[in-house]
């Protein structure tokens, strides 16, 4: 067979259009008549699935208590759930098949930092929109994420110059599991500690999932410190705690000050481990309002479990679908660059209260509260905010409300 | 310097703990299981089933464990590697996908959960074990500073040790284990029910996985893919010690365990943890068959 040059053209521009033309012809269109499909992407399986499951029914809670309530402009959200596997790569792929095959115009997901640091050049590159509900570290400035859970301001700032000046600690040790939210959560510690006069004697680590805690006890025992910061996160804090208390120190004399340790990690260790411990997080099971306690019935009837608990992380992936919603009706489409320009300044009346997204850098208000664990396993908020603050990202290299590093202009590098 | 020996000890007797189900399983029947460490989850399980449901604390759901770990092993035993003895590599795959099943079968609340239905105590998140009151209060003790849980462990463990030990060499049917252990067509050969034997020899050792998973629940959590990080360390101790030595898992899991506490104390775990790698490298370069192999005809 001959092929020649004309003929070749013509074959191979058949085929490209072909080839254009598909992708529509099969892809489900998320401009569908009466829905909106949206991307849900956590980790169903694995070691991170214990948290992450929680984060993905909360996700579900709300999208089935939108559209009970009718709808987002009449259309009935349609959530599309993918596995992160507890896994970045894998992550990575899921997030791709939402953004490139599924093209919905925007996905809740990630717990950890590893997870999202994953997802963010699928979701940058292809101008889409992620709702990430975590705490975090800091450090980050995208136009193409929304960040409802606390950055180290709203942890640490008011948490550090509270030990010191509540609890009169002056001496602290910080410990934490070996990646990049607890190390970035030290140097924030170190800065504040420092301001408020205070010193640091240690800065540990160990491996992720790491269960066995008797030399860095022993560690915390002999090096004469009078306070505890742990960024520990995961299955870890569990035995962390139990060791604690099995060789002997109590948290009335060197008590535990922790950014992660939440309900979930008090039920799983047994509540007398923890019991006079502290922990700092805008949001806890125990705060004691109507909007609070009947989110809590009603998140325990939807996992058909009498005794769930609810978290920080939880309350967020909750409530950050209902300021997605308004986002959408503000911008009345549902595309990822309108509903960007939609959630900028958006407020909900969220369990934990008031919270509001900044139109700068895309993070949410949200008040900062300290919590001491009692023998029941839940916390008594002691300290708390007046009014939910403004989230600063870059608070370790400076930041403050007047001089903003990350703007709706982009990170300005030239600060850093 | 007496904690960083409590530390090690404290170490080795986890050690040997997992390792004393393994030097059984492995090392006498040569059947590399991948599955132990989901037998101490099904103990650790047991325990706190057995809390929330029977109101047991952890004395009684020590023997509990150890029935639950020891039927589940016989199960494997009879199901799946009875058809592989002597095909090592086959145990290995086999095992792991038993191991896989088994931790699936927690998570999924024996597949329940597509019901809607959820049994407390079970499911993917994490579990708490409740410890009696004294086990948690450190006391003095001559000027030291007793744990009580971990020299529980540590007690329980040599007890353990020892009834493995009376039961290998002082009766009749460890006798007809380390007979099959030897030479299994010889031993048949000879009238013992190799079948029998070789079945309830792994329903021991599970049962040994189960009390462990008992008593890690104890200071680490109970998750269902809490087993996967325990067979590496077992697996560790048993091929250092020699296969199918108990002295020599006893001694290595004491070794291992004090170059890691000291390490860790000294300096930190990770560091701890390198060493300890390093030097079971070096000890296998040395003595492939292990510290204590048993000389084979």
């Amino acid at each position: 067979m001959t092929l020649n040059r004309r003929k070749f053209i013509k074959q191979s521009s058949a085929l490209g259009a072909a080839t254009a033309l598909g992708p529509s012809l099969y892809a489900t269109s998320s401009q569908a008549a009466d829905e909106i499909e949206v991307g849900v992407l956590f980790s169903l399986t694995g070691g991170l699935s214990i948290v992450e499951k929680s984060l993905a029914d909360a996700t579900m809670m709300a999208i089935e208590e939108i559209n009970a309530a009718g709808g987002v402009m009449g259309k009935m959200i349609k959530p599309i759930m993918e596995d992160g596997a507890s896994d970045p790569k894998t992550y990575n792929e899921k997030a791709s098949k939402l953004v490139i095959r599924d093209r919905v115009p925007t996905v809740f997901g990630s717990y950890t930092s590893a997870s999202r640091k994953a997802v963010l050049p699928v979701f940058e590159k292809r101008r889409n929109l992620y709702f990430y509900p975590t705490y975090y570290e800091g450090f980050e400035c995208s136009k193409n994420v929304v960040y409802t859970g606390a950055v180290p301001n709203q942890q640490l700032s008011n948490f550090i110059p509270w030990i010191i000046e509540n609890l009169g600690k002056k001496k602290f040790f910080i410990v934490g599991s070996n990646y990049i939210y607890p190390r970035e959560m030290a140097k924030v510690c170190k800065i504040l500690i420092e301001q408020g006069g205070a010193e640091w004697v240690a800065d540990e680590y160990l491996e992720l999932g790491h269960s066995e805690w008797g030399a860095m006890v022993n560690r915390i025992k002999e090096s004469g410190c009078d306070v505890v910061l742990s960024n520990v996160v995961g299955s870890s804090v569990v035995a962390f705690y139990r060791e604690f208390k099995n060789q002997g120190l109590t948290h009335d004399t060197l008590p535990i000050c922790a950014t992660v340790t939440s309900e979930i990690e008090i039920a799983a260790m047994g509540a007398e481990f923890a019991a006079g411990s502290f922990t700092s997080f805008p949001y806890f099971q125990a705060i004691d309002t109507d909007n609070n306690n009947a989110f809590i019935e009603r998140y325990r009837a939807f996992v058909n479990d009498a005794s769930a608990v609810t978290h920080h992380a939880l309350e967020s992936s909750y409530f950050q679908v209902f300021l997605w919603k308004q986002a959408v009706e503000k911008a009345g489409e549902a595309t990822p660059e309108a509903i960007r320009e939609g959630v900028k300044g958006q407020t909900f009346e969220a369990p934990n209260g008031t919270v509001t997204i900044d139109p700068d850098n895309l993070h949410a208000y949200l008040t900062p509260r300290i919590a001491q664990w009692g023998a029941d396993g839940q916390g008594t908020i002691i300290d708390e905010y007046p009014e939910p603050i403004q989230p600063l990202p870059y608070v370790a290299y400076g930041e403050t409300g007047d001089n903003l590093f990350c703007t709706a202009a982009g990170l300005d590098t030239t600060k850093l | 310097m007496s904690e960083i020996l409590f530390i090690g000890l404290s170490l080795s007797s986890i050690l040997l703990l997992i390792a004393l189900g393994l030097s059984i399983t492995y090392g006498a029947m040569g059947v590399i299981n991948m599955a132990h460490g989901e037998l101490v989850m099904i103990g650790a399980y047991t325990a706190v089933l057995a809390g929330i449901y029977l109101g047991l604390n952890l004395f009684f759901a020590l023997p509990l464990a150890f029935l639950m770990a020891g039927v589940v092993g016989l199960l494997i035993e009879r199901l799946v590697i009875r058809r592989l003895y002597g095909r090592i590599i086959d145990t290995l795959l086999a095992t792991w996908g038993v191991a896989i099943l088994l931790q699936q079968a927690i998570r999924l609340e024996f597949g329940l959960t597509f019901f809607g239905i959820h049994i407390e105590g079970l499911g993917p998140g994490l579990q708490n074990m409740a410890v009696p009151g004294f086990l948690t209060q450190p006391f003095d003790l001559w000027g030291l500073t007793i744990q009580p849980y971990r020299s529980f462990i540590i007690v329980l463990t040599l007890i353990l040790t020892g009834v493995t030990w009376f039961l290998m060499y002082r009766t009749s049917i460890g006798m007809q284990v380390r007979a099959i252990m030897r030479n299994p067509q010889m031993a048949a050969a000879c009238g013992i029910d190799v079948r029998r034997v070789s079945m309830l020899t792994f329903a021991y050792g599970s049962g040994l996985a189960g009390v462990a998973g008992v008593l890690l629940a104890g200071f680490k959590t109970v998750q269902p893919d809490m087993g996967a990080s325990v067979v590496v360390d077992g697996f560790l101790v048993v091929v250092v010690g020699g296969v199918g030595s108990l002295f020599g898992t006893l001694a290595s899991a004491g070794i291992l365990g004090q170059i890691n506490g000291s390490i860790a104390v000294l300096t930190n775990d990770i560091l701890a943890r390198a060493v300890v790698f390093g030097v079971v490298i070096l000890l296998i370069l040395w003595k492939p068959r292990g510290l204590f192999s048993m000389r084979s005809r």
